[in-house]
């Protein structure tokens, strides 16, 4: 299924966390947000699994406004994976993975024979069978993330919707997850701080800056060094993967961009002598919904 | 601004004391969770309860056999004529109300423990934890104060005893919404907002229970004012116990239904969310039916420590975590629990009987250490 963010904001205690977004994740597309901490990406992806509500703008999932749907109902498609751990309440794998039946099931009725059929391949997929009888919290993080990945299969959706997935996994376990994402071919949203993981495992990427939508396309247009240097005020060169062929950014991690950065100053904007500015992507912010990032101090 | 911020910094965090050597163990111990079957556990505390009650309504100054228990209540529930006598009198309208009364609170103290840990997401919860007992506590105290410095009789049953007991109704009613209030600010009713407004509230109402306590002069004062800072089911009567029994069956039903949606909150409101629960709108709804609840409990009993606290605890590493099995068993667990407990209360000193607060809390705290003890060994 298809699911369109329009014109979506989010104000969270008078405070606009998102602003106007615009952007559409294909049937079957793994659509990837990044941005630097608090440009919005988790606002937005709590708009679409329905934690928050817009302040303006809507979410439609296949043309259909989620507004118009019970969360019971919009839960039966789009699954979520949000950054929680959950407390520990001696909950067995199995009963973890249950839960993603919950919306299908009414008050006081039991699991059946189906629904322990579906968990149960959920957490085959995931390579978690054997873990059924284990104690939730007992897991290690990768563990724990296949489990919660297995939970959000059992609802069986059509698009699903992860916020930071590798976050606190080694990378072994990043792959495994991401590889295990990009299996499921079915329309994922997913929120990724890692860049290159994002764009390697994306289909498309959104660029958010200070809640609003600056760049959207193939990772390969929108990872420019200009963007890099505008967005997460950092000197990168994106250069190509000599295994995979995908954009890989090579950060240089001594030298921050020298700040204050501005915008549309040109090519080489702020990255001080433009050293590590290759080639200039150029024009990568021009491709945003015109809100375009403000003044960028220092801190 | 996103992440997984602790749920309620100022009391423990929910992952806190048990959960810390599970995670730095994580991943190592493949020990499967092992859990009884709840249908077989559910058999095996019934009996336990009947036996339990039995024994309840057996023991006392004077020791009646059981043989002779059920004769009397068979007697009694076919609508015979009872045998006249003091024993009769014993059995049917002293020790069985009784009995049934702690088996009610105790029900519900174990179901409202259990639902509270869940709506605030944090273990170390207990029914006591949303100020709704300071609230009884400060009704009762104020009407017993006033009461007998008019000259009025204090026994159960009588106007000033029912009139304690409303009054702590009232006092509950009263926390309760004082809590909801400031719980409901900004957009609100998440754990951290209303633990935090439980604890304010019921500070602010203990201040003023002490300041009253200190006002009381003569004995007679002091020990009804003993009674509901320590709870207690003495001089239960068979009028007190329709309301907490229709309260404790009513509260299972509406705790029962929601079951699936406090399964999914234990994971964090943005799972819930992500599973189609209505979190603010579930978290509502149980914050006032446990509040009642616990209204109802305190208005009979006075507050009773540590079964509310315990028997969730118990139940969890018996069954596990999910709440289908885990409501209806803590019920049944409460209920055992506080019936033998004030059995003890009542006749493990001789011509004495002691506070059942201080029975729950000498009993209850090894128990759960023991447990919990076990568990940390197991992980």
């Amino acid at each position: 299924m298809r699911i369109a963010v329009e014109e979506l904001s989010v104000t969270l205690a008078g405070r606009t966390v998102v602003a106007g977004v615009h952007l559409v994740a294909e049937e079957g597309e793994v659509a990837g947000l990044v941005g630097p901490n608090g440009s919005g990406k988790s606002s937005l992806l709590r708009t679409v699994y329905r934690h928050l509500r817009p302040s303006a703008g809507r979410v439609l999932l296949a043309g259909r406004d989620l507004a118009g749907l019970r969360p019971a109902q919009s839960a039966r498609h789009i699954a979520a994976l949000p950054q929680e751990r959950g407390g520990d309440f001696e909950l067995s794998v199995r009963e973890v993975v249950a839960m993603g039946r919950t919306p299908y099931k009414r008050a006081f009725a039991a699991d059946d024979a189906e629904d322990h059929r579906i968990a149960a391949d959920a957490l085959a997929r995931v390579g978690m069978a054997d873990a059924a009888g284990r104690r939730f919290a007992q897991l290690s993080g990768g563990e724990r993330q296949r489990v919660l990945l297995a939970r959000a299969l059992a609802q069986q959706p059509d698009v699903l919707v992860l916020d930071e997935p590798t976050n606190h996994l080694d990378v072994r376990h990043q792959v495994e997850l991401l590889a295990l994402l990009r299996e499921q071919r079915r329309t994922t949203l997913v929120a990724l701080h890692d860049l290159n993981a994002a764009a390697s495992v994306c289909d498309r990427l959104h660029v958010l800056h200070r809640g609003a939508l600056v760049a959207s396309g193939a990772p390969r247009e929108v990872l420019t060094p200009d963007l890099l240097a505008e967005v997460f005020g950092v000197r990168a060169a994106v250069v190509e993967h000599p295994l995979t062929g995908d954009p890989l950014i090579a950060f240089d991690h001594r030298t921050p961009a020298s700040a204050p950065l501005r915008v549309g100053v040109g090519p080489g904007v702020g990255a001080g002598a433009g050293a590590g500015a290759e080639g200039g992507g150029g024009g990568a912010l021009g491709a945003g919904a015109g809100a375009g990032p403000a003044r960028q101090n220092a801190s | 601004m996103t992440s997984a911020a602790p749920d309620a910094p100022g009391v423990p965090d929910a992952s806190g004391a048990p959960g810390t050597t599970a995670r730095t163990r994580e991943g190592r111990d493949a020990r499967p969770a092992r859990t009884l079957r709840a249908g077989p556990l559910a058999v095996a505390l019934t009996t336990a309860l009947v036996l339990a009650l039995t024994a309840a309504v057996s023991f006392g100054s004077l020791d009646i056999p059981p043989g002779e228990v059920w004769s009397v209540v068979a007697r009694h529930l076919t609508g015979r004529a009872p045998e006249p006598g003091t024993r009769d009198l014993i059995v049917w309208q002293l020790r069985v109300p009784r009995a049934l009364l702690a088996a009610t609170v105790g029900a519900g103290l174990g179901l409202v423990g259990t639902a509270v840990q869940a709506l605030v997401r944090n273990p170390l919860a207990d029914p006591y934890l949303l100020g709704i007992s300071s609230g009884a506590s400060l009704g009762a105290v104020a009407t017993i104060v006033l009461g007998t410095s008019l000259g009025l009789d204090l026994a159960f049953g009588s106007a000033l005893g029912l009139t304690v007991s409303l009054a702590a109704f009232a006092g509950a009613l009263g926390a309760f919404s004082l809590v909801w209030l400031t719980a409901r600010r900004g957009g609100g009713f998440s754990p951290l907002r209303l633990v935090l407004a439980g604890i304010a509230i019921a500070q602010f109402l203990g201040g003023i229970t002490s300041y009253l306590v200190l006002q009381t002069r003569d004995e007679q004062q002091t020990r009804g004012v003993l009674f509901w800072l320590m709870g207690s089911l003495g001089g239960a009567v068979w009028a007190q116990l329709a309301v907490p029994a229709v309260a404790v069956a009513l509260g299972l039903a509406l705790l029962q239904a929601r079951a699936r949606g406090l399964n999914a909150m234990l994971m964090g409101d943005e799972t819930a969310a992500g599973l189609g629960v209505d979190v603010t709108r579930l978290r509502r709804e149980v914050f006032v039916v446990t509040s009642v609840l616990t209204g109802v409990l305190v208005a009979v009993s006075g507050a009773i420590g540590f079964v509310g606290l315990m028997v969730p605890h118990v139940c969890r590493l018996l069954v596990g975590g999910d709440h289908r099995r885990l409501l209806p068993l803590s019920a049944l667990t409460g209920a055992l629990l506080l019936v033998v407990v004030d059995t003890v209360a009542r006749t493990a000193l001789d011509g004495q009987e002691l506070p059942i607060g201080v029975v729950t809390a000498v009993l209850g705290a090894p128990t759960l250490l023991y447990l919990l003890d076990r568990r940390l060994e197991r992980t």
